[in-house]
């Protein structure tokens, strides 16, 4: 075909490392036409960054490409020297990259690095070089384009740090844009506005794009042709209509499935059993084979190759024997998963409050000047107060920096609050200290982001999970007297059993330590960590935004089935909507360090009043059921808010901290911060928009 | 028969070395710990200078176990001395070691002779029976003097004793070959039998290179053993100015070495764990205490902050003679004082390196899980700070080493190392440096410092490069501290 | 940044301070007055009258930090701490034991030690840092590795035998220098060029490996990625954006060292007999002089804060970062 601008056939890249090469690429076909926008979506450690890095030749020092082809127009780019190879990056093919804070040279100014790319691949006078740096900034949307070009990166936010990246880019005028995992570092509002630039150039330019990206949303809102990896191989190819109507592979319909949102709210999300197998040996079969809900022998004896799913539909191909040799797929009503069923809705919305927490304020001093006087406060967390019921789960929603995770760690008195009131069961915690505050421990408890940082590495899993019941002795008191330590030894043991069966892990993981774990399996351990001391509150700070999107089914589902054996509550902090439509009851917005809107979930998710929560909403890409909607259509109504970037929490904008950001703000809103309306008995909004009080 | 005595520094040794099996055994229990140890053990630089470091460390172990001879009773005074009366030791204190190479230090020249001579180095008036006087080569007291025609025996004694020397070491090889690949013979099937294993060895197909491990024990066994055969006869080495061995001092010199090398260490190894994780976990005002008294500290010039101590410290000891009955204690007292002494302007480095780390750690979500329980401080920086920051404190110690070997030899060339009494590769250098100058040039008592210095301190280097790199490359102990007396030099 | 500065200022003169308190504890307190006439008197078989007049003499017969006897201020400024410590701060360091005044001869001896020293340190620098790229820029091949084998070769031979060893091979035998001595003027270049050498190869293997390492993490991070990615040349990237960044490091650790030069180096300058304060130091620690040595300690210390705050200065000139605060 004429318009395909490069194709990869059987690219293999394999990593170099003890005792056994990984296999990360294993031999790959791939075709991007002019123009387009290819999505290559999988899961962490599938290969499709390897992918991206091979077409550049850029990968790191341990990898190899080991065999295939990738042709660029008439070019054959695994044949060039290197020096002809140079000639190709940046100009004819361009990357942005995860990371736009390190991906930027910390001691070059931004003008200099997008230069740089003018002088390597054009000739222009000085002159003419000045006015096209401006011009290229000016064009990814920096404000002030002729100023911030003498800037240096740490100046820029780090959605601003992305567009220089993306202008970097643009420079050499490329006719292949590859964008690995452009906006998974950036907030869901800057990352609607990177997406919104990357479409709008490529329709100016006709550019293609290879899109890599872990997110459906992603892709629906932005591709014309859609790849999904697995284990080193494409296993779907299709149009975005296509894949999204009706995704063939099972491994891309669990995708599908294992996404939370309203319509598993009241069952489990269905999972993805075992993990991807290790790239290290061959496969004999098909590679999901082992996951696979509808896995038979034929699976075992020969990998399917990727084929047409029908003869007419020539576009989209899938690699399973179920499609392409009995000609269909069995039944989606099957049941899928072992963990599917109802897990119960929570606690009824009337409940008596557990926690109560009023006008709670944490105010980090920032010091200045010869005698380190303080100047000003970073206002982390100012003035908030919620309620959660036993058996109920808030969702604390907001972007990053506005002092949700403060919020979470000073009810746990984990950072001393500056004021405010933190009332659990009747007890003031922000007043107890030492011995009385250890009593309260156990029944708060807190589950981390990183599964990879919140649990030490030189402990046994076994240690880990005793260590809250030795510091609180909920399992035995008087730990030194001699005749009790076996009793207390043996109650440890058979707590840390059952505590470990409760997450689903098996015995025997008591004696091994956290890096044998996948992330997911980190996790639960970290949740039966928290469960270890019996607590009647979990503050969940981001447990799943670390993970994959099937991992992360399994933990919700987890948290969901305990929380109805246990009765537990959570404060489950996230910036993930769809996360909170799934598991939360009420919803709390935060913007800046104060709450803007809470109330249940279907009150602010379904008709959400702020501008600020409207705005967050139309930010995220959703998977639209209308396949055949233009894509990047994102809700008109906020478009205008998703301009602009957080404020700091130093200087908060006068009046309400949005207004700089409203479409509909007023001059109300940049004199005074409004007050509290309630739209109904649950619904609470702070906005000018709405009469005050009621 | 004699009284063990125990030098501060032996007892500190023996301290040491429990430390070094404790931390072994609780190595092998911890699979973190267990797995980068693996990884230098599969590096061959690093087994190969380990071989040679454990060869240097037996001569320093057996140099540390001390004792005093007790005083035969000369003839009949047996019957005269009343029973039970204790017995009189010799007040000179000996080290295993010294009576192993009694044969060496006993036989001492009048003055400089060279490696392997059989005649003085200088010409010197002699009366020569039926001759009157001549100016010629004296022959030496002990340096050939089995031969009975020095000139035409000399070259084949030599080469004969060397060609046996060889022989023997190559006999004692390959039993100690054999033994040792009997003892780490994996039990897995394809080393069933010992020739399949000895076939794999050979070919270096092992995962720990054995091959390497043996060709390194042959080289040592193909040096020592001729040379033990020729010191029977000769001064290997040579002998200095007042006629001693010169290899007698070199092996000497090597536990002076290896004293300072890892007790300066271990000395300041619980101040420097213990104010680096306080000062960054608990960060306010501790951390501003800990961080006034290191940069306080760090900004005396190391060299001359341990001048400075070193002179007080002799004015303390001539001052009060009563506290040292012997030399031995005297020089042992001043060695251990170095060793303190470089301690506290060395720990700094450390301490910093430490700091920085626990104000990582203490952010990290499993600190503040554990704070969640109501742990204490005292347990989190036990179980949660201490465990984690383990092998930056592995690296610099084994780093370390390295850097205050040399610095002793600079440190006694200043004259503020060790006793004058105390040989050590300082006080040869010291003694020798103005030999280089002399007509003809007096050279093999540098160069065997030199030598064995080169040898030690390259294997250590080696050794702690191998460390450092299966434990975390990225850990960066930076030169400044480590050549703290060197940089003085420079 | 004005205000950064000031306050590490500040804080330089309460590291002053500690300093000043230790060196007078360990030379007064730990080692008294009278230890010290013993000594220099010679031998246990001194008389009582004897120590106290060495004492008069050389200005040791006050008490240490109060002087009951005296009246109105002087009750603290006849101390031993007031005239023999606190003077230190106004360099005013007294006389040393064969009564020549010590501030006179730090002021004539500095500059032999800064002849001495400075060149070694910007030659070195230079030299350290073309060689660490070298092993760098040809990364992960021979170069590298004999390069790294040669530091670690040459990081494990004693300063001495560099010096011992140069004097020999080209001042004796190859008769191209004079082994020591010193000469002022343009005559000291032929008496400098041999201890300027040795302390640059002296210094090579430890600080090469050491840069080499800075180099290799700055290789490592993601903006050399990006950089290539804009298919600049792999020299480009090397010389603008990987140097730019580990020069920082480089650089800001190398500054502190610069007000030490001073001080010159204790071993070279006795070896090749260059007058110079390092081997004053030495022949005061051998002579077992407390005036020089504590003067020098102060001095040295001074130097070390110095360069302390130049680091200081130095990070908020060169890293943008800093430097935008």
């Amino acid at each position: 075909m004429s318009d395909t601008l490069l194709n990869i056939s059987g690219l293999k890249t394999w990593i170099d490392v003890e005792p056994a090469p990984v296999r990360a690429v294993d031999g790959i076909d791939l075709e991007i036409r002019r123009g387009e926008t290819f999505a290559v979506v999988g899961e962490s450690g599938c290969g499709k960054s390897m992918t991206a890095l091979s077409i550049l030749r850029l990968l790191p020092e341990t990898a190899e490409i080991v065999a295939g082809n990738a042709q660029l127009g008439a070019t054959e780019l695994f044949e060039l020297t290197e020096r002809d190879m140079r000639d190709v990056r940046g100009r004819r093919i361009a990357m942005i990259f995860q990371e736009p804070t390190t991906s930027l040279n910390p001691v070059l100014t931004v003008g200099a690095q997008v230069e740089e790319v003018l002088r390597r691949h054009g000739r222009l006078s000085p002159q003419a070089m000045r006015k096209r740096i401006v011009e290229l900034l000016d064009q990814v949307g920096i404000p002030d384009a002729e100023r911030r070009a003498g800037e240096y990166p740490f100046q820029f936010s780090g959605g601003m740090k992305q567009r220089v990246m993306v202008a970097m880019a643009l420079a050499g005028d490329p006719d292949l844009l590859i964008a690995d995992e452009p906006t998974t570092a950036l907030d869901v509002t800057i990352q609607a506005q990177v997406l919104d630039l990357l479409r709008k150039l490529q329709r100016e330019r006709g550019m293609s794009i290879l899109l890599i990206t872990h997110d459906l949303g992603i892709v629906a809102s932005m591709a014309h042709r859609v790849a999904v990896m697995y284990a080193g191989r494409i296993v779907e190819v299709a149009d975005r209509q296509q894949f999204f109507a009706s995704p063939q592979h099972p491994y891309s319909r669990k995708l599908f499935e294992a996404l939370p949102g309203a319509e598993g709210r009241g069952g489990a999300l269905a999972v993805i059993r075992g993990q991807v197998p290790p790239l290290t040996a061959a496969f004999h079969g098909c590679r999901f084979a082992d996951r696979c809900d509808f896995a038979y022998e034929r699976c075992g004896q020969g990998e399917p190759a990727l084929m047409p799913v029908a003869p007419d539909t020539s576009g989209h191909r899938v690699r399973c024997v179920h499609v392409t040799e009995k000609g269909r797929f069995p039944a989606r009503s099957r049941p899928v998963a072992v963990t599917t069923g109802t897990l119960g809705t929570g606690a009824p919305a009337d409940a008596a409050p557990l926690l109560i927490v009023r006008d709670l304020k944490v105010h980090f001093p920032i010091r200045k000047g010869l005698l380190k006087r303080t100047v000003a406060y970073v206002k982390a967390v100012d003035g908030i107060s919620l309620d959660i019921a036993a058996g109920r789960t808030l969702a604390l929603v907001g972007e990053s920096g506005c002092g949700k995770t403060t919020a979470g760690k000073a009810i746990l008195q984990l950072i001393r609050p500056t004021a405010g009131s933190v009332n659990f069961q009747g007890a003031e915690l922000t007043a107890l200290r030492g011995e009385a505050l250890r009593g309260y421990r156990s029944d708060i408890q807190i589950i981390f982001q990183d599964p990879y940082a919140s649990l030490n590495p030189r402990m046994r899993v076994g240690d880990i999970l005793s260590e809250g019941l030795l510091a609180l002795g909920v399992a035995g008191h008087a730990m030194n007297q001699p005749g009790v330590r076996d009793l207390a030894r043996d109650a440890i043991q058979k707590r840390v059993d059952e505590l470990l069966d409760q997450v689903g892990l098996p015995k025997d993981a008591q004696r091994r330590y956290p890096h044998e774990f996948s992330g997911g399996q980190r996790q639960r351990i970290a949740i039966a960590r928290a469960l270890a001391v019996k607590p009647r509150l979990i503050v969940c700070d981001e447990p799943t935004s670390a993970l994959d999107v099937s991992v992360q089914a399994q933990i919700l589902n987890l948290l969901k089935s305990l929380q109805s054996e246990l009765g537990l509550s959570y404060l489950f902090i996230t910036h993930n909507l769809a996360v909170v439509e799934f598991l939360a009851h009420e919803v709390a917005v935060m913007y800046l360090g104060r709450i803007i809107e809470r109330g249940t979930v279907d009150e602010v998710l379904r008709s959400p009043a702020h501008p600020y929560t409207q705005a967050l909403l139309a930010a995220v890409p959703r998977i639209d059921k209308d396949v055949n909607r233009e894509m990047g259509s994102g809700g008109t109504t906020a478009e205008a808010a998703k301009q602009g970037e957080l404020p700091s929490p130093v200087n908060t904008p006068a009046g309400c901290h949005f207004h700089p950001r409203c479409a509909s703000a007023k001059d109300e809103c940049r004199r005074e911060y409004p007050g509290s309306s309630t739209l109904t008995r649950s619904h609470v909004v702070n906005c000018w928009k709405y009469p005050i009080g009621k | 028969m004699f009284l063990p005595i125990i030098l501060w520094t032996d007892a500190l040794i023996f301290v040491l070395l429990a430390v070094i099996a404790a931390f072994a055994f609780y190595a092998r229990q911890h699979e973190h710990l267990r797995a980068p140890w693996r990884r230098v053990a599969q590096t061959p630089a690093a087994v190969s200078a380990a071989v040679v470091l454990l060869a240097f460390v037996a001569v320093g172990f057996l140099d540390s176990l001390h004792f005093r001879q007790a005083i035969e009773p000369a003839g009949n005074a047996e019957a005269k001395r009343p029973a039970g009366a204790a017995t009189a030791y010799a007040p000179e204190v000996k080290s295993v070691l010294d009576v192993a190479l009694a044969h060496l230090s006993s036989r001492t020249e009048r003055t400089y002779s060279a490696p392997l001579a059989t005649h003085a180095y200088a010409k010197e008036t002699m009366e020569v029976p039926g001759r009157g006087q001549v100016r010629d080569y004296p022959r030496l007291r002990n340096g050939g003097a089995h031969l009975k025609d020095a000139e035409t025996e000399w070259g084949w004694d030599i080469l004969l004793t060397v060609f046996k020397g060889m022989g023997l070491a190559l006999f004692a090889w390959s039993i100690a070959a054999f033994l040792l690949l009997i003892a780490v013979k994996p039990t897995a099937p394809a080393y069933a039998s010992i020739g399949a294993f000895s076939d794999a060895v050979w070919r270096g197909k092992t995962v720990v290179p054995w091959r390497t491990v043996l060709i390194t024990l042959g080289l040592i066994f193909l040096i020592v053993v001729p040379a033990t055969l020729l010191a029977r006869g000769y001064h290997v080495l040579g002998t200095d100015k007042v006629g001693q061995d010169v290899l007698f001092l070199s092996l000497k010199s090597i536990r002076t070495a290896l004293v300072i090398g890892t007790l300066t260490t271990l000395v300041m190894l619980p101040f420097a764990v213990l104010f680096g994780i306080m000062a960054g976990y608990f960060c306010g005002w501790i951390d501003d205490i800990i961080q006034y008294l290191y940069t306080t500290l760090n900004s005396i010039p190391g060299v001359l902050l341990i001048a400075a101590a070193v002179l007080v410290l002799q004015v303390q000891m001539e001052a009060s003679p009563e506290l040292f009955p012997t030399t031995a204690q005297r020089a042992d007292f001043r060695l251990l004082f170095l060793c303190i002494i470089l301690g506290v302007t060395s720990w700094t480095g450390l301490c910093r390196l430490l700091r920085g780390e626990a104000l990582k750690l203490r952010e990290l979500e499993y600190v503040q899980a554990a704070q969640a329980f109501g742990v204490s401080h005292w347990n989190i920086m036990l179980r949660h700070i201490l465990p984690n920051v383990m092998h930056i404190v592995l690296i610099s110690v084994v780093m370390d080493f390295s850097g205050l070997v040399l610095a002793e030899a600079v440190l006694s060339y200043v004259g503020v190392g060790v006793d004058p009494s105390m040989i050590s590769f300082g006080t040869m250098i010291n003694a020798a440096r103005l030999e280089m100058g002399r007509e003809p040039m007096v050279w093999w008592s540098l160069a065997s410092a030199f030598m064995f210095m080169l040898v030690l301190v390259l294997a250590a280097n080696l050794f702690a490069d191998a460390v450092r790199d299966a434990f975390d490359p990225r850990v960066r102990v930076s030169p400044r501290n480590r050549h703290m007396a060197e940089a003085a030099a420079a | 940044m004005t205000a950064y500065i000031v306050r590490r200022c500040l804080y330089a003169v309460l590291i002053l301070i500690g300093v000043n308190l230790i060196t007078f504890w360990l030379f007064f307190k730990v080692n008294t007055p009278d230890d010290m006439a013993r000594m220099q008197l010679g031998a246990k078989r001194v008389t009582a009258e004897a120590i106290t007049r060495w004492k008069a003499e050389h200005g040791y017969d006050k008490p240490l930090i109060f002087n009951a006897e005296a009246a109105g201020m002087s009750r603290m400024t006849d101390t031993l701490y007031f005239q023999k410590s606190l003077e230190m701060f106004r360099f005013n360091f007294g006389q040393s034991d064969d009564g020549r005044d010590i501030s006179h001869e730090i002021q004539t001896r500095m500059w032999p030690s800064l002849a001495l020293a400075l060149p070694v340190f910007l030659i070195g620098l230079a030299a350290y840092i073309s060689f660490a790229l070298l092993m760098a820029f040809f990364r992960a091949t021979y170069i590298d590795f004999w390069g790294v084998v040669l530091c670690i070769a040459m990081m494990s031979i004693s300063g001495l035998f560099y010096i011992i060893g140069g004097q020999y091979l080209v001042a004796k035998i190859w008769s191209l220098v004079p082994i020591s001595g010193y000469a002022p003027g343009i005559d000291a270049a032929k008496f400098l060029f041999l201890p300027v050498l040795i302390g640059i190869i002296g210094g090579i293997g430890s600080s090469a490996r050491w840069y080499r390492t800075i180099f290799l993490e700055e290789v490592s991070r993601d903006y050399v990625r990006t950089a290539r990615a804009k298919g600049l040349a792999e020299t480009t990237v090397f010389f603008r954006h990987v140097l730019k960044n580990a020069m920082i490091p480089i650089l800001t650790g190398a500054v502190v060292a610069i007000p030490l030069l001073f001080m010159g180096s204790l071993i070279s300058e006795s070896f090749f007999g260059i007058p110079g304060l390092g081997s004053y130091t030495i022949e005061a620690i051998q002579a077992q002089d407390f005036g020089v040595v504590r003067s020098m300690v102060f001095i040295g210390s001074v130097l070390y804060i110095l360069g302390l705050l130049l680091t200081d200065i130095s990070y908020t000139l060169v890293d943008p970062r800093v430097r935008f605060e």
